[in-house]
């Protein structure tokens, strides 16, 4: 489904991505690991178009993605629920998953997509009218997931969902995106919670200043002595 | 001497009438500020733009007013889609006193401009509309005309922003502008409308100001500063900070005016504004993030 | 050594011009240019740092509005008023600029503060319409006995004499703006302006730094005020304060090139002959015309050239990579600083 080659990126004259090698198949769920500042968001930022590449290609269900303006990756089939949730503060919940569904395809789909959202979330609908601003991160960060979700994407990219969440409301985010999983989406997840999320994806790629450092089976990165050591502390 | 000042009353309701069309104009300046984070300088010259339009349509060419009236709101809406694609998207993104300074410019081209086609001289649209005599009051009937277009006005934008797809975008990207291609929204088009909206705010300013004043190339000095003001102190980008706030500074110009001079009540609402940005630079209302 | 001899050179050419212009009119444009660029260099002093005060026409208005009321009303010298009138220009920037500089108010805010005090001074001189003649405007009175030329009230009938003013004026300014550019408040300015939170966690004080090149700013544009009314003979609160004229000192500010020495001074030709041939092109008949071509070349020279003509041209004579965006970068760097 999706086929990076060789991506390089970064921020003006700093570069962040050096040579990204990375793949993603249908129904599949993958991780992108590592420490802060690999460069992991930016990795995300680069598949959603929100970076352009230095060089390299983004290869996404046959089509190379590398003419498009940024806001015509959605409608590609990519959202990316990004790091820190960024709702729209001072919209109620329900505005927020109505901007998730502001492309024509969402758009007209729009009163069914909200029920099948609330039917993921229900607690969300109770808080439809309650301004995004005022809930507690967990809830912000369904309603995050909610909001990408609106579009119906091919390919789904969390940007570490369970950051700044206490513990038990981490194990219920995982547990969201298990069930997102089971309704049939393909997801690209970034995590620092490297045990909890190798137990949900079939695959991850560790990603140490810009480059990959280790990828495979989940199974192979759980056992992999480099991995336990240096992050799991095991 | 009544009971009770019925002149003093006069003032208060006028100051209140008064409010309604400075809220109205804060509306457009606001919208663009807070969305598209640049100053119109030039944005009572856009209400002027629209009184002569009206004035050429209506007196000039003949047309009857009520044809000639919506013009202004097509017109100046054009005029804002305009500024905002050739002027301002260009500077986007140099330091944010560039905007301002070129919006300056356009406010010195458009004042000249309109002397060069009109002349210096004041005009009206010949329009006299009765005056209302409710007990000892008297109530001018094209004030109270401009009131409620501009309550109609506010609400009809209110809707648009709460209600419509793009609506909300506009109320998001003045949230998060970052994000919104995450959302599908270019940018770069939720920022021509916000302009063209704002515009057409303009140009329903015009149609209220023109009921009850001249026009002239100049006009734009004698309530474009007060906007300004007005959008800080409420403020900016605070649409519902802004309304209030033009209903305070409208009450102390008519209150002052009534018991000092127009000037020193102008006077008064300036310095109060700086006062209040001394102490809240965030504006009376500061938004609630 | 020879850069020094050139520059007495110009300046001795210049001093002498008047000499060989017979036509009264040259020597009148030439008066104009030099006042205007003392104020636009005046201006520029502050907002080369960032520092965009859309409301200097207070400053213009205070000064001279004083010195003429002090002259017609109590008969006192403006060598006696010139002071009175700075030292109330002094006091208003010391009263808006204080606040502001403390309270960290900037960019749009500041801009927008400082359009609001040019209202309240234009506002304020009108509505003392006892003494200033309010919108009208008022005359310095003649100095009685009337003479062609005295020197107790500053009234000459010889324009020459108010060229050789405005010349040592405008020299006076450039020094100002070399000294500036000398002196250690130039690279503390330029820091504030990059970052004004981090400038002061550098040990900068901001509010002090920010508050001296206002006032200096400030005296010097009552200063350019009161020559103006001087030289014309005639005061009027919207060509002396308030929004219009304080915009057009920022105009000719920029399209000659605030970040420039020079900028201000090649704004202020561009804009006064620009606009006296295009009026005498145009004629009466096309009112305005000359300002709308001058108001779509302001437009134009933000949009493509942010730094000015003169910077534009100067930036091209260095071959420096394009100018960067950010405010305060001055591409004028002193040989000796
Ligand atoms: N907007 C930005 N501008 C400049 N550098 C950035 C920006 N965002 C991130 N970086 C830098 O890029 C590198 C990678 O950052 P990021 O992708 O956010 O890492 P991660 O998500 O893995 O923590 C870091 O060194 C960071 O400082
Ligand atoms: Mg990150």
């Amino acid at each position: 489904m999706l086929k990076l080659t060789d991506i390089s990126a970064g921020y003006g004259a700093f570069q962040a991505l050096w040579g990204i090698n990375l793949e993603v198949k249908t129904g599949e769920a993958v991780a992108v690991v590592g420490p802060n500042g690999a460069g992991k968001t930016t990795l995300l930022r680069v598949i959603s178009g929100q970076i352009a590449p230095i060089s390299g290609q983004i290869i996404f269900e046959e089509r190379n993605l590398k003419d498009l303006a940024p806001h015509q990756f959605v409608e590609e089939g990519i959202a990316h629920c990004p790091e820190n949730r960024r709702l729209f503060p001072k919209l109620t919940v329900e505005e927020n998953l109505k901007m998730g569904a502001f492309i024509p395809s969402a758009r007209n789909d729009y009163a069914n997509r909200l029920i099948w959202v609330y039917q993921l979330f229900p607690q969300m609908l109770e808080r439809r009218h309650q301004l995004a601003g005022t809930l507690s991160g967990g809830e912000q960060q369904m309603v995050a997931i909610g909001r990408a979700l609106m579009s119906k994407p091919k390919l789904l990219l969390l940007d570490e969902p369970s950051a700044g969440l206490a513990p038990v409301i981490v194990m219920h985010v995982f547990d969201l995106v298990r069930r997102i999983r089971e309704e049939g989406f393909t997801v690209l997840i970034v995590e620092q919670n490297i045990q909890q999320v190798l137990e949900l994806v079939d695959r991850a790629y560790l990603l140490e200043v810009g480059t990959v450092k280790l990828d495979g089976t989940a199974e192979e990165l759980k056992n992999n002595e480099f991995l336990r050591q240096a992050y799991m502390g095991l | 001497m009544a009971l009770f000042d019925f002149f003093l009353l006069e003032a208060i309701i006028n100051g209140i009438l008064f409010g309604g069309v400075l809220a109205l104009l804060a509306l457009g300046l606001n919208l663009v500020f807070g969305v598209v984070d640049v100053i119109w300088i030039a944005y009572a010259e856009l209400v002027m733009s629209g009184m002569y339009i009206i004035y050429t349509l209506h007196i000039t060419w003949g047309w009857p007013l009520l044809l000639a009236a919506p013009m202004a709101i097509v017109g100046v809406g054009l005029m804002g889609l305009v500024v905002h694609r050739l002027i301002i998207a260009p500077i986007l993104d140099t330091p944010p006193i560039n905007q301002l300074l070129a919006t300056g410019g356009l406010l010195f081209f458009l004042q000249n401009f309109a002397t060069l086609i009109f002349g210096a001289d004041f005009r009206n649209i010949g329009l006299s509309l009765p005056i209302l005599q409710i007990f000892e009051l008297y109530i001018s009937f094209s004030r109270l005309l401009s009131f409620g277009a501009a309550v109609l006005g506010m609400i009809g934008l209110y809707l648009f922003l709460s209600r419509t797809y793009i609506g909300t975008a506009i109320r998001a990207v003045a949230q998060d502008r970052e994000i919104m291609s995450l959302m599908g929204v270019n940018t770069k088009k939720v920022y021509l409308i916000t302009s063209a909206l704002a515009g057409a705010m303009a140009g329903l300013a015009a149609i209220l100001l023109v009921l009850q004043q001249d026009v002239h190339p100049f006009i734009g000095f004698s309530f474009g500063p007060i906007t300004f003001m007005i959008c800080v102190m409420g403020g900016l980008g605070n649409l519902i900070g802004g309304f209030f706030a033009a209903f305070i500074i409208s009450q102390i110009i008519s209150i002052g005016s009534f018991y000092g001079s127009t000037e020193l009540s102008y006077v008064i609402a300036f310095v109060l504004f700086i006062i209040v940005m001394f102490i809240r630079p965030q504006g009376i209302f500061k938004r609630n993030t | 050594m020879k850069r020094y001899l050139l520059i007495a050179a110009a300046v001795s050419i210049l001093a002498l011009l008047p000499l060989f212009l017979v036509p009264v009119y040259y020597l009148h444009l030439l008066i104009l240019v030099l006042i205007w660029s003392f104020i636009g260099t005046s201006w520029s002093l502050m907002g080369k740092f960032g520092i965009v005060s859309l409301g200097h026409g207070a400053f213009l208005g205070i000064g001279v509005y004083a010195t003429t009321v002090l002259w017609n009303f109590q008969g006192l010298t403006p060598w006696i008023g010139i002071p009175i009138g700075i030292a109330l220009a002094l006091l208003l920037a010391l009263l808006i600029g204080y606040p502001a500089f403390r309270f960290r108010v900037v960019g749009h805010y500041f801009a927008l503060i400082t359009l609001a005090l040019g209202e309240v001074v234009r506002l304020s001189i009108i509505a003392a319409r006892n003494i200033t003649g309010g919108s009208l405007g008022m005359t310095p009175d003649r100095v009685q006995p009337p003479t062609d030329v005295s020197w107790y009230a500053l009234q000459f009938s010889d324009k020459r004499y108010f060229y050789v003013i405005a010349l040592l004026c405008w020299l006076g300014a450039l020094l100002i703006w070399r000294w500036v550019n000398r002196s250690m408040t130039r690279p503390a300015l330029e820091a504030i302006s990059e970052d004004e939170v981090a400038a002061a966690s550098m040990g900068i004080h901001v509010t002090s730094h920010k508050l001296r090149i206002t006032l200096l700013s400030a005296g010097m544009t009552a200063l350019g005020g009161i020559l103006l009314g001087l030289y014309n003979q005639y005061l009027n609160p919207s060509s002396l304060s308030g929004i219009s004229i304080s915009l057009e000192i920022v105009f000719l500010s920029i399209v000659g090139g605030m970040y420039s020495m020079l900028g201000p001074t090649i704004g202020a030709i561009i804009t006064i002959v620009f606009r006296e041939s295009l009026r005498t092109y145009f004629g009466v008949s096309l009112a305005g015309m000359s300002e709308s071509i001058y108001g779509l070349l302001l437009i134009v020279s933000i949009i493509f050239m942010p730094r000015g003509i003169y910077g534009a041209v100067e930036t091209w004579l260095k071959r420096e990579p394009p100018p960067s965006t950010s405010a305060g970068a001055d591409p004028d760097p002193d040989p000796s600083s």
